[in-house]
C-alpha cells in the first residue's frame, strides 16, 4: 500500500556531517516524523531524533524540512509531491549534538535570566480575581510549546552567534509580554527589562518568528510591537526621563496607572 | 570502567512531569538540595498532553460542590478499589493545590465573577475541572517549570549560582536505583547527549516517571512512557499494586494509521459532543450499567437539557466513566456498527456552533485539521479506545508517598491506589499536584530523620554500568525496534481492553519468550545520543511491567474498571476486598500475591447511601455499615470542611 520516497537526512555531530540518502516506504496519512522513525527502525537504528508527544503539543521534534523550520510530527507527507525529495536537517541556529538533535540550552539559559512572575502582595491563594477578557491576551502567549522554531528562524541570531549574548529572542519576548499583560503581576518594568536586558531593540519586525510559529501566536503584532511601543512611550516621556535620571537605570520606580493594559 | 560523573543531593526526583516538578518544589522549599532527572528536555513531559483540566472541588461554578462530593465521585469512578485515604486527601487538598498555581503565575480560564472556571467531565457530578481551553496540561507543566526557575533565581540572588539548591538534569535516564542495607543510597543513569554515566548519591529518591503505555501498540502515550519507575521500584524491592487496571481512554484518533491512539479529549463530550454508531444512533443510552443508572439520563432530551439545567436533569451517558464508554465503543465496533476505520463517530459539529468549538476546543480543531484533514466544526470525528493510563503502580503510604523501601517515594501515575480500578478524567492533574507535594515533603522529612546516609556500594555501581553497556557487547543480536513492536502487539492483542484466561495465559508465555529476546537485543555502536541503545534499556522495563500487568490480569477473576474479563463478567464484592501486589526477585521473576484492601472508616462510608454501597460490598461489610451509628463519622468529616 505504501510508496517509496526519497529522503535526505543530515547525519553527523558538531564537527562533521553530511546529508545521507534513504529510500523509504511512506503510507497514507503519515507525517515526516513517521518516516524518520521508519528509517530508524529499519535502516539506521542510531539515528538521533528528539520527539515526545507526536501531536504538536510538546514542541520537541523541531527541524528544518526542505529548509523550512517545522515540527516533524505536524508535517504531513501529502504536502510533498510524489517524486519530491524530502530533506531533513537540524535547526541551524543551535549547535548540533547528533544528527537531527541540537543543543537548545541557549533558550533555557535565557529563560532563567527572565524575571519570574511576581505574585501580588496581600492576595491570598484562592483570592485571585481576573476577568476572562484580561487573561486572554497573556493566554495567547502561554500557548507556546517551546519548540524554539521562532528562536531558530530569527535572523538576529540565526547567522550571528555574536548576538546571542545580548539577545533573548522571540520566545522570551512573548514571555515578557505575557507577564507585562498579566492582570496581577506585581512587577512593573517588564518592557524596560526587555529593552535593557533582553535585546528587544535588535528586533526589526520582519515577522519571520510569527510565520513559523506552529501555535499561530501573533508574536510580532501582539507581543513585540506593543512592547516596543510602550518602551518608546516611556523613554520619551519627560516624567519617565526624569525618573530615569534619578534612578539611573531604565527600570521605572512605579508602575504608571495606565501601564498594565496599555 | 568508564569515568562516572558523581553528584550528591538530598533528594533526587526521577521524572519532570507535574508530579516530579511539584515534588521538587516542595523538597527545595523544605531546604533540601534537589536534583530533577528529566528523561526529555525540561518542560516536555507527558503532562503537556493532558487536555481537559484538573479536578478540584472549588465550587466556583456550582456552589454545591465540596470535597465529599468529589470523594464520592472518585470512589465510584474507581469502583471502590481506591485507597480511601488517598481519595480523601486528594479531594480535600486539590483546591489548595490549584489556587497555589495562580501564585506561580498560572492563568486559568475564568468565571464571570473572575474566579477559576470549571468544566464538566465524565463521572464528576458538578463542573469541577479547572482548565485553560483544552491545553490545561501545558499550562500546568509550564507553570511548575517557571516556578522552579523562579526558585533558581532566588538561589542565584543569594549564592550567585542558579543551581545551588535545585538542578535539572535534562535528557538523563535513570536505569537503576542503588540500595544499601535495604535503604535507598542513590540512583544510576546515563545522559543522552554524551552517553556518559552519572551517579547520584542521595538518601531519598522520588519516583515520578509516569506510566507504561509504550508497552501497548495503540496508546496515547509518548516514547518516554516505558514503565521506568514501576520497574525501578520493583528491582529496588518495592511493590506494585493492582497492575491489572489499565485505562483505555474511549476516544483516541483511529485514522490515519500514523496517529492511531492520539488522544481526543473528553472535553469534546463534556462540552456537548455525542457518540454515534454507523446507524447514527446515540448508542451510549444502551450501555448504562446498573450501578450508575440513577445518575444518568434515560432519554436524549433529558441528556441535552442537562448541559443548561444540571440541577433538574441527569447527565448524558456519554459522560459515564471512561471504562464504561471504552467498553461500549468496543462492543459497537465488534457488532459491526463501527465507523469506516474501525471506531465510532464523535459528533460535536451538529451540536455546537463553529465559534463555540474554536473557543472551547482549539487544539482538537488544530489536531484533526492538521493530522486527519477533518474539520470538526463541520464533520464528526472517528474515535476508538486507546491505552491511556495505568491505575496500578507503586504501593505507597498515602500521607507521605513512601514506598516499601526506606528512602523511596512515588507520586503521580507511577504510584498506585489513588484511582482504584478506573481514574476519572481530571483527577490525574490534581493527583500529581496533591501527591507530588506530599512526596516532596515526605522525602524531605525522611532525610531530616536520618542519622547517617547510606553509602553507595561500588559493586552496585559496577553492576549497573555493566548492565547498561551489555547491549553494545551483543554483536548480531536482535533489533530492539522489532522486539518492541512484538511486545506491543502481544499486550495489545492479549492483555487489552477485553481479556480472557486463555489469552492471558498465552500472553504470560509470550512474555517469557520475549524475555530471552530482550536479553539478546543489540545496540548499534556509539554512546552519544543513540536511540537504539536507549530502547534496549527501556525494553527491559517494559517487559517487566508488561509481565506484571498480564499476571495480575490473569489472577483477578472479575471485571471491574480498567480490567474486563470476558470469562468473569461483572464485579465480585469479594474481589473488591483484594489488592493484587506484584514483587520481583533480583533475577526479575515476578510474584503476585493477594493482600487485603484497607477498610474505609465508617465516617466516610456513611457519605454513601446504603443502597449504593450495597452494589459494591459484601453482606458482611453491609452489616458493619448498619451497625455503625449512622452519620456520626460523616458529621465529623462535614465539620472539617
Amino acid at each position: 500500500m505504501g510508496t517509496q520516497r526519497h529522503f535526505r537526512i543530515w547525519r553527523g555531530d558538531d564537527e562533521t556531517g553530511d546529508l545521507v540518502d534513504f529510500d523509504v516506504e511512506v503510507n497514507e496519512g503519515e507525517v515526516v516524523l513517521d518516516i524518520v522513525h521508519r528509517v530508524q527502525a529499519t535502516q539506521a537504528p542510531d539515528l538521533a531524533v528528539r520527539w515526545n508527544c507526536k501531536a504538536g503539543k510538546c514542541g520537541s521534534c523541531s527541524a528544518e524540512i526542505n529548509g523550512m523550520p517545522k515540527l516533524m510530527c505536524m508535517t504531513r507527507m501529502s504536502t510533498f509531491g510524489r517524486d519530491e525529495t524530502v530533506t531533513v536537517t537540524p535547526l541551524r541556529t543551535f549547535p548540533v549534538i547528533r544528527d537531527l538533535v541540537t543543543d537548545v540550552s541557549f533558550n533555557y539559559r535565557k529563560a532563567r535570566e527572565m524575571p519570574a512572575f511576581a505574585p501580588p502582595e496581600g492576595v491570598a491563594p484562592g483570592e485571585y480575581r481576573m476577568q476572562q477578557v484580561d487573561v486572554e491576551r497573556s493566554q495567547e502567549f502561554r500557548k507556546c510549546i517551546e519548540c524554539f522554531l521562532c528562536q531558530n528562524t530569527c535572523h538576529v541570531v540565526r547567522d550571528h552567534e555574536e548576538n546571542k549574548q545580548a539577545f533573548s529572542g522571540p520566545r522570551l519576548f512573548i514571555r515578557a509580554a505575557e507577564l507585562d499583560m498579566h492582570p496581577l503581576d506585581a512587577k512593573d518594568d517588564r518592557k524596560e527589562v526587555a529593552q535593557a536586558e533582553q535585546g528587544l531593540g535588535y528586533c526589526n519586525i520582519t515577522k519571520c518568528c510569527t510565520e513559523v510559529c506552529p501555535e499561530g501566536i501573533h508574536i510580532t503584532d501582539n507581543a513585540i510591537i506593543p512592547m516596543k511601543e510602550r518602551v518608546v512611550d516611556r523613554r520619551y516621556d519627560p516624567i519617565f526621563w526624569l525618573g530615569r535620571k534619578i534612578f539611573r537605570r531604565p527600570g521605572m520606580p512605579e508602575k504608571p496607572a495606565d501601564g498594565r493594559r496599555g | 570502567m568508564t569515568d562516572i560523573e558523581r553528584h550528591s543531593y538530598d533528594v533526587v526526583v526521577v521524572g519532570a512531569g507535574g508530579a516530579g516538578l511539584r515534588a521538587a518544589i516542595e523538597a527545595r522549599l523544605a531546604g533540601k538540595r534537589t536534583a530533577i532527572i528529566c528523561k526529555s528536555l525540561f518542560g516536555k513531559a507527558h503532562t503537556v498532553m493532558a487536555e481537559g483540566g484538573a479536578a478540584a472541588a472549588m465550587g466556583n461554578v456550582n456552589p454545591n460542590d465540596n470535597w465529599q462530593v468529589h470523594f464520592r465521585d472518585t470512589m465510584r469512578g474507581g469502583k471502590f478499589m481506591n485507597h480511601w485515604r488517598m481519595a480523601e486527601l486528594h479531594a480535600k487538598e486539590a483546591p489548595e493545590r490549584i489556587w497555589e498555581l495562580e501564585t506561580y503565575g498560572a492563568l486559568f480560564d475564568r468565571t464571570p465573577d473572575g474566579k477559576i472556571s470549571q468544566r464538566n467531565f465524565g463521572g464528576h457530578e458538578y463542573p469541577r475541572l479547572a482548565h485553560v481551553g483544552d491545553r490545561t496540561g501545558l499550562e500546568l507543566i509550564r507553570t511548575l517549570q517557571q516556578k522552579i526557575v523562579s526558585l533558581q533565581q532566588d538561589d542565584f540572588a543569594e549564592t550567585g549560582d542558579y543551581e545551588a539548591k535545585i538542578k535539572v538534569f535534562a535528557e538523563c535516564t535513570v536505569t537503576e536505583l542503588l540500595v544499601t542495607d535495604g535503604r535507598i543510597a542513590g540512583a544510576f543513569g546515563y545522559q543522552r547527549e554524551s552517553g556518559e554515566f552519572v551517579l547520584f548519591e542521595a538518601p531519598a529518591v522520588v519516583l515520578a516517571t509516569g506510566g507504561i503505555g509504550k508497552s501497548f501498540k495503540v496508546t496515547s502515550n509518548s516514547w518516554e512512557y516505558t514503565g521506568d519507575g514501576h520497574a525501578l521500584a520493583l528491582r529496588a524491592g518495592a511493590k506494585l499494586l493492582n497492575m491489572e487496571f489499565v485505562q483505555f481512554h474511549p476516544t483516541g484518533m483511529v485514522w490515519p494509521p500514523s496517529v492511531k491512539g492520539i488522544l481526543v479529549t473528553e472535553s469534546v463530550r463534556g462540552d456537548g459532543g455525542v457518540l454515534r454508531n454507523s446507524e447514527g444512533k446515540r448508542f451510549m443510552f444502551d450501555y448504562v450499567p446498573d450501578v450508575f443508572r440513577k445518575q444518568y439520563a434515560e432519554t436524549e432530551d433529558e441528556g441535552d437539557r442537562w448541559y443548561t439545567d444540571p440541577d433538574n436533569n441527569r447527565r448524558p451517558p456519554e459522560l459515564l466513566p471512561r471504562d464504561e464508554v471504552a467498553r461500549a465503543i468496543n462492543a459497537e465496533v465488534k457488532a459491526g456498527r463501527g465507523s469506516p476505520h474501525g471506531g465510532v463517530f464523535l459528533d460535536i459539529a451538529s451540536r455546537r456552533s463553529a465559534d463555540y468549538i474554536h473557543k472551547r476546543l482549539p487544539s482538537m480543531y488544530h489536531q484533526f485539521k492538521e493530522l486527519a484533514d477533518v474539520d470538526i466544526t463541520k464533520e464528526p470525528m472517528e474515535v476508538g479506545p486507546t491505552c491511556h493510563y495505568v491505575m496500578g503502580g507503586v504501593e505507597v503510604d498515602p500521607d507521605t508517598a513512601a514506598a516499601a523501601v526506606p528512602g523511596l517515594f512515588a507520586a503521580g501515575e507511577v504510584s498506585g491506589g489513588m484511582h482504584g480500578s478506573n481514574r476519572l478524567g481530571g483527577n490525574s492533574l490534581s493527583d500529581l499536584l496533591v501527591f507530588g507535594k506530599r512526596a516532596g515533603e515526605g522525602a524531605a522529612s525522611y532525610v531530616d530523620g536520618l542519622a547517617e546516609r547510606p553509602a553507595v556500594a561500588q559493586a552496585d555501581v559496577d553492576a549497573a554500568s555493566e548492565e547498561a553497556l551489555a547491549p553494545f557487547a551483543r554483536e548480531g543480536g536482535e533489533n530492539p525496534y522489532e522486539v518492541h513492536s512484538e511486545l506491543q502487539q502481544t499486550l495489545n492483542d492479549l492483555v487489552g481492553i477485553i481479556r480472557r484466561e486463555e489469552e492471558l495465559t498465552t500472553a504470560v508465555k509470550r512474555i517469557a519468550e520475549l524475555r530471552a529476546r530482550v536479553d539478546a537485543v543489540a545496540a548499534p555502536p556509539g554512546r552519544k545520543y543513540n536511540p537504539g541503545w536507549h530502547l534496549c534499556l527501556d525494553l527491559r522495563n517494559m517487559l517487566l511491567v508488561g509481565e506484571c500487568v498480564a499476571r495480575a490480569a490473569l489472577e483477578r477473576q472479575e471485571s471491574r474498571g480498567g480490567h474486563t474479563r470476558d470469562d468473569y463478567p461483572g464485579m465480585n464484592p469479594e474481589w473488591r476486598k483484594v489488592n493484587l501486589v506484584c514483587s520481583s526477585s533480583p533475577a526479575g521473576d515476578v510474584d503476585v500475591v493477594r493482600q487485603p484492601m484497607p477498610v474505609m472508616p465508617m465516617g466516610l462510608q456513611h457519605l454513601f447511601d446504603r443502597a449504593e454501597l450495597a452494589k459494591y460490598v459484601t453482606e458482611e461489610e453491609l452489616t458493619a455499615y448498619d451497625a455503625a451509628p449512622s452519620g456520626d463519622g460523616a458529621a465529623d468529616e462535614e465539620e472539617e470542611n
